[in-house]
């Protein structure tokens, strides 16, 4: 059986499992947790066969599904998104454990959730068939839907309902583009899809590829989420119970990340650059927006919040700067933004349960009576600040070096948002763990052996990230090569107007920097 | 010419399901005098029996194909799909009906001969090969519905949905009696084949505009009997009026039975004609999704809210008709067999938790169903994740191949505006899921009780059937493929 096929199921069974189990038992923590953490051993298995050939799907299943309408199951993982897929494996043991502290009521079937959450994430990673990405895409919503609406806080219905539709209005965009491109294809087979750009077989109007971008982008943008489509989560992180927020922002915010830089580059590359401008402007804005909102923030949930929406602003970026160093540190991102604002949204939950509150103005020197929880926010802080030797320097920097490539103002714009984070991240620290403890703070004890076990590794991730890039950027350069490859391939096919199919493979960094100077590629 | 007349022995078998309904039908109403109060329920399974037996009767139907009666019924894989699901649908609430009866102390064999008369009607439209077919057929079942409607006399809200439903339903058939009535006198025949070789002989048929007046006539009654907008208006108050195994059965059967044959006439007899139609459908069905979704939007009352979204439903798929091609009609068959089971399912769910009198149908009184009876709130769970289209359920895989079928034709705007309107149906259908899963329990939820075993049936093969459907559709799609070829297109 396949790695990858085995780590997609074993959430699976694991969820038909506690379904299974009777209402009243306790042992759904244990199942859960053993059925994640085998998952995650399985996952480790892909990185054998990803690390020698990195830019090529490997692990692949690719068996018929629906026969009438040629829709294959078709996954595998390559050079990006194993990351990904080892991201959502690493966090949901994480999850799983945290949610024993964290939730009380209705456990069964709360862990029942996590697992089928982490069933659609895998998928959505990993899937290499338009029809399968959009079926867990939309797989992996109503878990956590449900988790938000079911365990959060007082205005959970809402904030629930509002996460769905916004989300749903998106997809559903996506669908139609979906649909559309299979029917111009005639498969939904993202490999042959991308295989058929290339070699000529399948070409597309600019007018065609900018709705079909623009339906990819809709869905996309909402789940990173893109200023000005972020109006839902907010509310959604703040009445999310702690594990359902801890997941949203760690793992599910990547996935509209990874759909712009996998599905819109190589399919739309001309859609994908006739938008980059005003994307980018958005994805700007969006950085300096969400931290200056985080900045006169109340809440140390919303903080981190609106945090992660400044974060997310640089994945963008680095995928729509085009360049090698843009999309890799975007990966880069993608994967050390969802450690360390996983930690830093655990310890928040943790600081949550013990105050009951998440004004910042009840707490106040925490640090003295919680060293090891105030240093453990230390680090991942400073992980999210862009701390050299800490994980999320990496990202950001290449992203602003992607950036700078392309045009040095978006990267002297972007990097203000370095700036104000350090800033609203530091002064969150300043009154909240340092100063006199505040009143009624005393109920803040520290991280006990249990509640530790989470974090410490994803601090030594963070570490790790931070300081041996070695081991894990060469599969995403590689990996991202070969994409920018075809998207730029898949570009000129149509600015020259089809030559013969060698001669654009020779040309295509030259007529990629030619298209570049015209400006609009028309 | 004389042994035409005289019916073969294979004619009959190709109406075997209606006879067998018919007598079981008969039978019922014999058996309703001479039974006890105590002996009731045993009327409820035969009719079940009779059921069966017509089910496997159109299956060996379906083994010698072909035509009957001077070709006015044809029994072709379309028309055996449809006599199937329309039977299926039959069974299930019929398996509703158990406890509903019980409950409300109403058991007795006319209820379910009603049905049963119901359903020949029903089956006669999914053969229908002659529009005076089509009006037997729809008359059938259109009055023993009215009947199933109104059938707890003493209930007012049953006899105001009776009363609005025949009057609405008769005036919407005289219209569609009047179009058979012009399309007989211009071509001649009222055989579908008959006017479809009339119509496109060039030069010789009939005038445009003539033909196009019987065929918007036909059409209005058609679009009455699906609830298409403009004709919507019956719906909301009959559905909320009835009871709740009749309102499923109402909103699933008469509805497939009356595509069934809306598409057979429309791509058969006027088929010539679709460019003229074409158009008018494309607007119906924008008008009926978007009438639909938004009147949902504000709707307290669960029937009330499912009648609307039954009326969303049908103008998806009108999307499918409006593609007018093979891959719409596949699309057209899917979502009703996957629209179906949703439907009953939840319709079963709902009359269930509604308790005696249906006292609880506001979307509040399914409040805590979560906490009080897990299994029933999954299932109704599943049923709306379906209703909204969420993938690996029956509604998405329908939804998909309707938005496919749609924009193969080339209708993308149809397509656009039919996907935002699902995202709207989006925000009403959930306030079911968080009234199930995030409100606390109330009046409701105090006695609330499992539900009979008839209805713990259907629920669990609703949903099943709903499940399968989501995640192994080719197990459908290539019949109904295959049967979609049938229709000249």
């Amino acid at each position: 059986m396949s790695v990858l096929l085995l780590t997609l199921l074993l959430p699976l069974a694991g969820f038909f499992i506690i379904l299974l189990l009777p209402r009243k038992s306790n042992g759904a923590w244990a199942v859960a947790l053993f059925f994640s953490l085998a998952a995650f051993l399985s996952s480790l298995g892909l990185i054998g066969p990803v690390s020698k050939t990195p830019a090529q799907p490997t692990s692949v299943i690719d068996v018929m599904w629906v026969e009438g309408a040629n829709i294959h199951f078709h996954v595998g993982v390559d050079g990006i998104n194993i990351w990904l897929v080892l991201l959502t494996t690493v966090l949901l043991p994480v999850g799983i454990w945290i949610s024993q502290r964290l939730v009380s009521e209705r456990t069964t079937t709360f862990y029942a959730l996590l697992l089928l959450f982490e069933f659609g994430l895998i998928g959505v990673f990993s899937a290499l068939d338009l029809f399968v990405f959009y079926v867990f895409w939309e797989v992996a919503l109503v878990p956590m839907y449900l988790m938000v609406g079911g365990w959060g806080g007082a205005r959970r219905g809402y904030a629930a309902v509002k996460f769905f539709v916004y989300t749903m209005s998106g997809s559903v965009m996506m669908l139609a583009s979906i649909i559309y491109l299979a029917n111009r294809a005639g498969t939904f087979d993202y490999t042959q899809i991308v295989a058929a750009l290339t070699s000529g077989t399948l070409t597309l109007t600019t007018h065609e590829q900018l709705l079909l971008f623009l339906g990819f982008f809709a869905a996309f943008a909402v789940k990173v989420p893109i200023f000005p489509l972020h109006t839902w989560l907010p509310v959604t992180y703040t009445e999310a119970p702690a594990p359902a927020t801890f997941l949203l922002a760690a793992v599910m915010s990547k996935m509209g990340a990874y759909g712009l830089l996998r599905y819109c580059l190589p399919l739309f590359p001309n859609g994908a650059r006739q938008c980059a401008d005003w994307i980018v402007v958005l994805a700007i804005t969006g950085i300096i927006y969400g931290a200056l909102i985080a900045f006169v923030q109340p809440n140390i949930k919303k903080v981190i919040a609106y945090s992660s929406l400044s974060h997310l602003g640089f994945v963008v970026l680095g995928i729509f700067s085009f360049q090698q160093q843009g999309a890799d540190g975007a990966v880069y991102q993608m994967v050390a933004h969802g450690v360390s604002t996983g930690a830093l949204f655990i310890l928040a939950g943790y600081l949550e349960h013990r105050r009951g509150s998440m004004e910042i103005r009840d707490f106040g020197g925490v640090a003295t009576l919680a060293p090891g929880l105030a240093a453990a926010f230390m680090i991942a802080m400073l992980a999210s600040i862009g701390l050299p030797t800490l994980s999320n320097f990496v990202g950001e920097y290449l992203v602003l070096q992607g950036a700078a490539f392309t045009n040095f103002t978006w990267a002297a714009w972007a990097a203000v948002g370095v700036i104000l984070s350090a800033v609203y991240m530091l002064w969150l620290y300043q009154r909240t763990f340092l100063g006199k403890p505040g009143h009624d703070v005393g109920v803040v004890t520290d991280l006990r052996t249990a509640e530790w076990a989470p974090v410490v590794p994803l601090v030594i991730i963070m570490v790790w990230l931070g300081t041996y890039t070695q081991s894990f950027m060469p599969p995403i350069t590689a990996a991202n090569q070969h994409l920018l490859e075809q998207s730029k391939m898949n570009l000129e096919i149509r600015v020259q107007q089809r030559t013969s199919p060698a001669n654009v493979l020779s040309n295509a960094s030259v007529v990629h920097a030619a298209w570049k100077e015209t400006g609009d590629g028309r | 010419m004389v042994g035409n007349f005289l019916p073969t022995s294979s004619e009959y078998i190709r109406i075997l399901p209606e006879i067998i309904l018919c007598v079981f039908g008969v039978l019922l109403m014999v058996l309703e005098a001479i039974t006890s109060e105590r002996q009731k329920p045993i009327l409820g399974r035969i009719s079940l029996l009779g059921i069966a037996f017509a089910f496997a009767a159109n299956i060996y139907a379906y083994s010698t194909p072909g035509q009957a009666f001077q070709n006015s019924i044809t029994v072709d894989a379309y028309g055996t799909f449809f006599r199937g699901l329309v039977l299926a649908i039959g069974a299930l609430c019929v398996l509703t009906s158990f406890g509903y009866l019980r409950r409300e102390q109403a058991e007795s064999g006319e209820y379910y001969s009603l049905l049963l008369f119901s359903l020949i009607g029903q089956c006669m439209l999914s053969t229908a090969n002659d529009l005076f077919m089509l009006f037997l057929g729809l008359e059938i079942s259109s009055i023993a519905t009215y009947v199933l409607a109104g059938y707890l006399r003493d209930d007012r809200r049953n006899n105001e949905s009776a009363l609005k439903y025949f009057l609405l339903g008769s005036f919407a058939t005289a219209f569609l009696l009047y179009g058979v009535a012009w399309t007989y006198g211009l071509t001649g025949s009222t055989n579908l084949n008959e006017i479809h070789r009339v119509l496109s002989s060039h030069g010789q048929g009939p005038a445009p505009v003539l033909i196009g007046i019987a065929c918007a006539l036909i059409f209005v009654g058609l679009a009455f009997k699906v609830s298409a907008a403009p004709f919507q208006m019956w719906a909301p108050d009959v559905y909320q009026g009835a009871s709740s195994p009749v309102t499923a059965f109402m909103s699933a059967a008469p509805k497939a039975a009356a595509f069934a044959v809306f598409l057979r006439v429309f791509t058969t007899a006027f088929g010539t004609l679709s460019p003229r139609w074409v158009p008018l459908i494309w607007s119906i069905s924008l008008l009926t999704m978007i009438i639909g979704n938004f009147a949902a939007l504000t709707q307290s009352n669960v029937k009330r809210l499912l009648a609307y979204s039954s009326i969303a439903h049908a103008g998806y798929i009108l999307v499918a008709f409006t593609a007018d091609s093979q891959l719409g009609v596949a699309a057209v068959m899917f979502y009703l067999a996957s629209y179906a089971l949703m439907n009953v399912g939840a319709f079963a769910v709902i009359s269930h938790v509604s308790s005696k009198h249906e006292r609880y149908v506001r979307i509040e009184d399914l409040s805590g169903l979560a906490k009080r009876r897990p299994a029933e709130a999954a299932m109704l769970a599943i049923f709306v994740f379906s209703l909204i289209g969420v993938p690996l359920t029956g509604g998405f895989f329908a939804k998909f191949y309707v938005f496919r079928a749609a924009l193969s034709s080339h209708l993308v705007w149809l397509t656009i505006l039919g996907l935002a309107n699902s995202a709207v149906a989006a925000f009403y259908y959930l306030k079911i899921i968080v009234a199930m899963y995030m409100h606390e329990p109330g009046e409701s939820m105090e006695n609330l009780t499992s539900p009979a075993p008839g209805t713990r049936v259907t629920i669990w093969v609703s949903a099943l059937g709903t499940l399968v459907l989501g995640i192994f559709p080719s197990v459908l799609l290539r019949f109904v493929t295959d049967s979609a070829s049938v229709l000249p297109r």
